[in-house]
Order: C-alpha cells, then sequence, then structure tokens
C-alpha cells in the first residue's frame, strides 16, 4: 500500500533529505519548492487512487463517476433496495420507494413516491450521494438535471440479478469478491431447491399467471428461467416473449398440469369459460401465493432463491 | 339553366332513389347476414389461427374450446357490440350531438373505479376480499357504472338541461378518472389488469354473460324503439319537441335510464371497448337516413357486427397473443368512418 510513497521517496533525494539545513542559493530553494509542490501533487494524485474513485456504467451506457464511495443512496425499485440490503449495505439508504417493503428494517425510512411517480423534491431533500432507479423512470434527467448522481439499472432476467448485484456492489465499493460471493450463494440455492424435487415432478406442465389480463410468464421471462431451473415444462413457450398476453383458449388448449397465480388475480379464475376443463383446476393443482409471496416470485431481485424455494414447495404439494 | 341540363350534371338524381324504409331493411338484412358469416368464422379462429370447425368436433377439449369459449365470446361480442351501438344512437339523439357516445354520462370511469377499487380490495382485509368475491369483478363494474351516472344526474339536478347533463358528465368522468388513477398508483399490481380492462375484452365472456347482455339488450331495444318518437322529436329542437306535446322530462329520464342500463351492462362485461358506440350509429347513417326507431335497430346490429369483426382479429391476427379488442375496434371503425367521409367530399 505504502509502495507508491517509498518508491516517489527514492526518487527524490531532497524529499527525503528532510531537515538538514544546507547553504543555498536562491535559485535552489526555489527549486526546492517546486519540488515540494511537485512532491505535495504526486501525493494528492496518489491518495485519490487509494481512495478509489468509483466508475460505474449503468444500463444505459452513462459513466458515473464518485471520489469516495456513496453513502446515503436512494432506490427507487423494489429489486434494487433488496439487491443493496443483501449486499450488507442497508444502512446506507436514506430512502427508498413506497413499494420497497423488504426487509422489514425499511420500515423507519422516507419514502419518496413510487418508481412511475417518485416525489423529486422529497429525493433532493435527502441530499442522497447515488439514486438507483430503473432505466424506465422518467425522473432521471430531472433528477441529473438538479446535479443528482443516478444509477439506471433494470434486472429482467437471472444473469441481469447477477449484473446487477456487482454492479450496485462497485457503486457501493464493495469488494468484489462479496458481490461475487452473494450471487454464488443465490444460485446455490435455486440448485438446492430444484434438487429438492423429485423425480416425478420433472415433467409436471406449468402455468405462471402474472395477472388476470391474462398475461402468463413465458420461458424466456425472468418467472421462466426459475421454472426452467426447476426442471419443469412451461406451457408458453419462448418465442412468445417474456410477458404475452394470452388467449385464455390457449390455457385451457394446453391444459397445465398445475397452475400458479397470486392471491389477487385468483379470484374468478376457475369460473372463466371452459378453464373448468383445465386439470390443473379439476384436480385442484392451483398454488395460490398470498401478496408477499408474490412479491418474492415477481421481483427479479436476490431473493431469486426464496421464489424457487416457494415453486418447489408449490410442485411437491401440488404436482401430480 | 334548364331542368335537362341540371339532371345531366347530377345522373345519380336520375335514378329512382329506393324508399329509406327498403334501404334500412335490406342494410338489416345485410348486417344480419354478415353477423353470421363472422359467427361461423369466429368458431373457428382462436389460439391456434384460422382451423376447421369439425376437425375440432371430433376431439373432447376442442369441442369443449369451440361450445363453451369461442362460441359463448363471438356471441358475447355482438351482444355487447349491440349494446353499445344501441347506446350510441340513443346518446346521440339525446344530446343532438354527433359526438356524444354511450360512455358520457361517466358510466366508463364509473366502471373504472369500481373494478379498481374490487382489485385493490382483493386482499386488503378477509372482510373486503370477501365482499369483492361475492360482487365479482363485473358486479363491480356496473354498479360503479350506475352510480356514476345517477351522480352526474344528481349534479345536473335532473335531466331537463342537456348542456348541464353533458357538463355534469365530463366532470364526473374527470374526477372519477382521476380517483381510479390514485387507487391505481398506490396499488401497483393492478396496474396491468386495469390497463386490460381499460382496453377492453371479450376474452372471458361465457353463456350466463351473454344471456344477461342479451336479455338486458332485448329490453334496451324495446325501450328504445317505443321512445324513438322523443328522438325524432328532440332531432328538430326541444322546442319543436316540446310543442308536438311530447311529456319530455319524463321521457328524457327513461332515455338516460336506457343509455345507463345498457352501457353498464356492457362495460361490466367486456370493459372499456372505445368507438363502437360513436361509430356505430355514423356507420349507419353513412348508409341510410331514416327515422330513430330504425337507427337504434340498425345501429344495434352495426355495433354488434363491428365488435364481432374486432374480436375475430383480436383472436387471430397474432394467435396465441391476443391483441385488445378496444384497439382493433378504434382501427376499424375509425378508418371506415373516415374513409366514407372522404368519399362523401370527393
Amino acid at each position: 500500500m505504502n509502495n507508491p510513497l517509498k518508491y516517489l521517496g527514492r526518487l527524490l533525494p531532497g524529499a527525503r533529505s528532510g531537515g538538514r539545513a544546507q547553504p543555498a542559493s536562491r535559485h535552489s530553494a526555489a527549486g526546492a519548492g517546486w519540488r515540494c509542490l511537485f512532491v505535495t501533487g504526486l501525493l494528492a494524485w496518489a491518495g485519490a487512487l487509494r481512495a478509489a474513485g468509483i466508475e460505474v456504467v449503468d444500463d444505459r451506457g452513462v459513466t458515473v463517476r464518485w471520489d469516495a464511495p456513496p453513502q446515503r443512496i436512494v432506490t427507487l425499485l423494489p429489486s434494487l433496495t433488496e439487491t443493496v440490503c443483501e449486499l450488507g449495505q442497508c444502512a446506507r439508504l436514506v430512502g427508498v420507494d413506497r413499494y420497497s417493503n423488504w426487509p422489514a428494517s425499511l420500515d423507519k425510512l422516507p419514502r419518496v413516491g413510487g418508481g412511475i411517480d417518485p416525489n423529486v423534491e422529497a429525493i433532493v431533500a435527502l441530499r442522497p450521494d447515488a439514486v438507483l432507479l430503473a432505466q424506465s423512470s422518467r425522473v432521471i434527467d430531472r433528477l441529473e438535471g438538479l446535479g443528482l448522481k443516478v444509477v439506471a439499472l433494470e434486472p429482467k432476467s437471472h444473469a441481469d440479478v447477477q449484473r446487477v448485484l456487482g454492479k450496485v456492489g462497485q457503486v457501493l465499493g464493495v469488494d468484489a469478491a462479496q458481490s461475487q460471493r452473494v450471487w454464488r450463494h443465490i444460485d446455490a440455492a435455486v440448485s438446492a431447491a430444484a434438487q429438492s424435487l423429485p423425480a416425478r415432478v420433472k415433467n409436471t406442465r406449468v402455468y405462471f399467471e402474472v395477472n388476470r389480463a391474462p398475461y402468463g410468464a413465458g420461458t424466456s421471462s425472468f418467472i421462466g428461467e426459475t421454472l426452467t431451473r426447476l426442471g419443469v415444462q412451461n406451457i408458453v413457450p419462448a418465442h412468445l416473449g417474456p410477458f404475452p398476453k394470452l388467449n385464455p383458449e390457449f390455457v385451457v388448449r394446453a391444459n397445465p398440469d398445475l397452475i400458479m397465480v397470486g392471491d389477487r388475480n385468483f379470484e374468478g379464475m376457475t369460473q372463466r369459460p371452459g378453464w373448468r376443463g383445465i386439470r390443473a383446476v379439476r384436480e385442484d393443482r392451483l398454488c395460490v401465493f398470498p401478496d408477499a409471496e408474490s412479491d418474492v416470485l415477481v421481483r427479479p431481485g436476490p431473493r431469486m432463491a426464496e421464489a424457487a424455494r416457494l415453486m418447489a414447495r408449490c410442485l411437491q404439494d401440488k404436482a401430480p | 339553366m334548364s331542368p335537362g341540363n341540371s339532371a345531366a350534371a347530377h345522373p345519380a338524381a336520375m335514378a329512382p332513389m329506393p324508399r329509406p324504409v327498403t334501404r334500412a331493411l335490406s342494410l338489416a338484412v345485410g348486417l344480419v347476414l354478415l353477423g353470421g358469416v363472422l359467427g361461423v368464422l369466429g368458431l373457428g379462429v382462436g389460439s391456434t389461427g384460422l382451423e376447421a370447425v369439425w376437425t375440432m368436433l371430433a376431439d373432447p377439449v376442442a369441442a369443449q374450446i369451440v361450445w363453451d369459449i369461442r362460441a359463448p365470446r363471438t356471441v358475447g361480442a355482438f351482444a355487447a357490440g349491440a349494446l353499445l351501438g344501441l347506446a350510441g344512437a340513443v346518446a346521440q339523439g339525446l344530446f343532438r350531438n354527433p359526438l356524444a357516445d354511450p360512455f358520457l354520462l361517466g358510466s366508463a370511469s364509473g366502471a373504472s373505479l369500481g373494478v379498481a377499487l374490487a382489485l385493490a380490495g382483493l386482499g386488503v382485509s378477509p372482510f373486503a376480499t370477501q365482499w369483492v368475491v361475492r360482487l365479482g369483478l363485473t358486479g363491480a363494474a356496473f354498479v360503479g357504472a350506475v352510480l356514476a351516472v345517477l351522480l352526474t344526474l344528481a349534479l345536473a339536478r335532473g335531466v331537463q338541461h342537456t348542456l348541464r347533463l353533458l357538463l355534469a358528465g365530463v366532470v364526473v368522468g374527470v374526477v372519477l378518472g382521476a380517483i381510479t388513477s390514485l387507487v391505481t398508483l398506490s396499488v401497483p399490481e393492478i396496474l396491468q389488469a386495469m390497463q386490460a380492462f381499460m382496453l377492453g375484452s371479450t376474452g372471458f365472456v361465457g353463456w350466463a354473460s351473454c344471456l344477461l347482455m342479451g336479455g338486458i339488450g332485448f329490453v334496451c331495444l324495446l325501450l328504445a324503439w317505443g321512445l324513438s318518437r322523443v328522438l325524432d322529436g328532440l332531432a328538430l329542437g326541444e322546442a319543436t319537441a316540446l310543442s308536438l306535446g311530447l311529456p319530455l322530462v319524463p321521457l328524457r329520464a327513461a332515455l338516460v335510464g336506457v343509455l345507463a342500463l345498457a352501457t353498464g351492462t356492457a362495460v361490466a362485461q367486456t370493459g372499456l371497448i372505445a368507438f363502437v358506440g360513436l361509430a356505430a350509429p355514423h356507420l349507419v347513417r353513412a348508409v341510410v337516413k331514416t327515422t330513430h326507431a330504425w337507427l337504434v335497430l340498425l345501429a344495434s346490429l352495426m355495433g354488434g357486427v363491428l365488435l364481432m369483426l374486432a374480436d375475430t382479429l383480436a383472436r387471430g391476427l397474432m394467435a396465441p397473443q391476443e391483441l385488445p379488442v378496444g384497439v382493433l375496434t378504434a382501427v376499424l371503425g375509425g378508418g371506415y368512418l373516415l374513409w366514407l367521409m372522404r368519399r362523401r367530399v370527393g
């Protein structure tokens, strides 16, 4: 760590000679002054290097810089809030959006609106040195115009969760190794959830309804990726995109063995025309997740291991 | 200028004009036939694109899809479209305004608020959930639509003043819309479901809904037909209508009742389907100039056929994904109307 300084000392003997007085001409005195200034500059430069001036490229491709790791952070997306906390830096959060509800320790923090309708004034009043938000947020330009440092990150897939963990870790000045460790832990837990399933579950054909429009979770979605890792089949093929709006008749025809749906969207599902004939409905193979669990399932964030465990539990209880 | 010259300049005037009743009758027959064709087509179009119905009937699952999903959905689309077309014709006659549509008295925003509250109420407390489940989203939408119209009537202090009624309807629409946005923002989980409701969908219409819409549609049509003389009288201006000896206040109240009932029923079952109610009467008028007795019938048929067409396309164009049917009604109805307008100008 001190290497640069030692090296510097060797380079500049005058700096090392310290207090010993020398008969000096005006010229050499001026030379010493310059040398001194040079040393101070180099020292300052080395200092800046040591304090690890931070540079992060966010999802917009914008490079954001800090001289020191930011200590006052506002997040406007629940999955980003969860990522910060998962990295053990919850204490640095000074404000979150109104939908961030995990971990419970956030309850005491001020709410600064939602991702769609954030309260710019409230955010600025918190004097954050970093604002983490989704790329789609309308508030980015406004906040940057007000001189705040904004990092737009939008996790949408398993790979994104890993990437965002790394990026948020960089912003927070967390050791890269630690971010990696957190990711490996999550990844291993998902694998463990998959391995906990008995072989009979493997070919279950699952329909995950995201909401009652109906939008289904496709194979290429975050939820679909988890289902794939659990080794079950998804009735919504990848080519339809992550969250396609389906014709309800498609689900009847696909005849899934099991349906996963949030409590909020379940009401009336079995009364839809023709849905009584679906195997999952006929044999009551329906996993209806309460709100708190739905949050875990639909957020592409560090709780994806818990999501995998919830799905695995559902499959164990209800799969044929 | 001799009469001969003028006739030569307008060759159309030389041909004997068919009587309006004949034209109206032939339009009605044409629409029924078109509806029949679309109905048969509607049985064959679904999540796999167009397929033969008779091969599907051999497979029990496919047969169930045809009879329990596609058939009620197709019939329901017709019924909902007819209700909206009827309501549009009544609204345009009642307010003597070509821009009037069925949602004018605030029923659309009332229904949205009802649905938003119901969706938000799900899972808030066991009590609220129990009520929502008992009422259902359809019930919530209907109650919302009717309450909104009653609120409009209360604000307008009755039905005497057309302008006051219109303004009250606009105010109620805007305010309830704002409250709906507020509810939706505070419970973001319902955002997409609300969006789907706003764009309308015929996807979940079953036989029970068809029966309900058919029954109410029939009653509304009879009422509107019976009241069509009032609409004819109003077309000449309120003073003229009064001088004809029509008891305007109770009859207008009855018409508002028909409007609210027809709109509320359609909106509750299929969501906010745009433009059918506005376009259907205009499309009819573009073909035939006739009395309101014919107009309410023809606008119903036109609305029904329009929504059936939109529904069939919504299912088929991107199968197995579905387009929001409201988007298609706007494109189809709007496009056709524009074409008619341009042709007339030309």
